[in-house]
């Protein structure tokens, strides 16, 4: 394998990283607040799930670099993973909700 | 073969004459670990969401002081891990081997105060007598579903430790490469990224009012 196929990254500046890492902690300040506030459980898991995958694409795109490999790369794998957990959701999540219905109360 | 077949064999990506997405092949081999490993988590923290909504007497066993303060310190203290991580990696690339090694034990022990809090966690709700199939306050799928995901999370924060140290020992002593660094930083914030789906989860969906 030659070693000049091998694409190097330009550097990012510790005070982006450190930008990104304050964003980071504010989300999850924000999650924090939103438990104190006592949010609906179905709407509180809606917003949790969405600020996590926020600070998910965070966390990949800075942390792990992925903003600065080959778009391909990001193509291959992101789609794979959605389509996987979609495919969860679709199949399992709508149950947990039907269950309730068929309750006694 | 005449000699401009044979170059041309080599630079094909079926001879390994090219490297897939520009990348070594520890990295592209971490970063399909990490895909699948996603997959174990989702499917988990999907279950859970499940058992969570079909429950309607879920237990809510984390009150907002201390518990979710706790569980917070533990979030900010990990995520502080991540930001010593990106620092250690970037030392490693810029050659400066003294200066990545005190980042990564910086990370390493990030890990391990990680580790020690979430323990503290567990035995304290070990005390309330929450068990893996019986608790005293409602589903007992909680105690399985909160000891498997957060148990599974620890072990591989656990490990992570220990593949920091072994990068470390051999970064420092010039055996492995900034690219191992980088493999291993990669890990680390994986390891990250899904305490940011369970802490929200598992904690802040379950708070006691």
């Amino acid at each position: 394998m030659s070693e000049h196929a091998i694409a190097a990254h330009p550097e990012t500046p510790a005070r982006t990283l450190l930008f990104i890492w304050l964003w980071l902690v504010g989300i999850t300040g924000v999650e924090v607040f939103l438990a104190y506030m006592q949010v609906a459980p179905l709407l509180m898991l809606v917003i949790l799930v969405g600020l996590s995958i926020i600070k998910a694409a965070l966390i990949m795109s800075y942390f792990m670099h992925l903003k600065f490999e080959k778009l391909s790369l990001v193509l291959w794998l992101v789609p794979a993973l959605v389509f996987c957990i979609c495919m969860m959701l679709i199949m399992f999540f709508p149950d947990s909700v039907r269950l309730l219905h068929l309750r006694p109360h | 073969m005449h000699h401009t077949d044979q170059q041309a064999a080599l630079s094909s990506p079926w001879s390994g004459g090219v490297s897939p997405f520009a990348m070594g092949s520890k990295k592209l081999g971490m970063w399909l670990f990490i895909i699948s490993d996603s997959l174990t988590f989702s499917v988990l923290l999907v279950s859970y969401s499940y058992v969570r909504f079909a429950n309607p007497d879920w237990p809510k066993p984390f009150p907002f002081f201390n518990a979710i303060t706790f569980s917070t310190m533990m979030t900010v203290v990990l995520l502080f891990s991540s930001l010593t991580m990106v620092m250690a990696v970037a030392a490693a690339k810029r050659g400066e081997r003294g200066k990545a090694v005190p980042w990564i034990i910086a990370t390493m022990a990030g890990g391990a105060l990680f580790c020690g809090l979430h323990i503290t966690e567990w035995f304290h709700l070990i005390e309330e007598g929450v068990r893996p199939f019986s608790n005293p306050w409602g589903s007992p799928l909680f105690g399985a579903a909160f000891f498997g995901i957060t148990g599974l999370h620890m072990t591989h924060v656990s490990i992570g430790v220990i593949y920091l140290g072994i990068i470390a020992f051999g970064f420092g002593r010039g055996k492995f490469s900034a690219e191992d660094v980088e493999v291993s930083g990669l890990y680390w914030h994986f390891v990250d990224l899904v305490w940011m789906f369970v802490f929200p989860m598992i904690y802040l969906m379950s708070v006691k009012y």
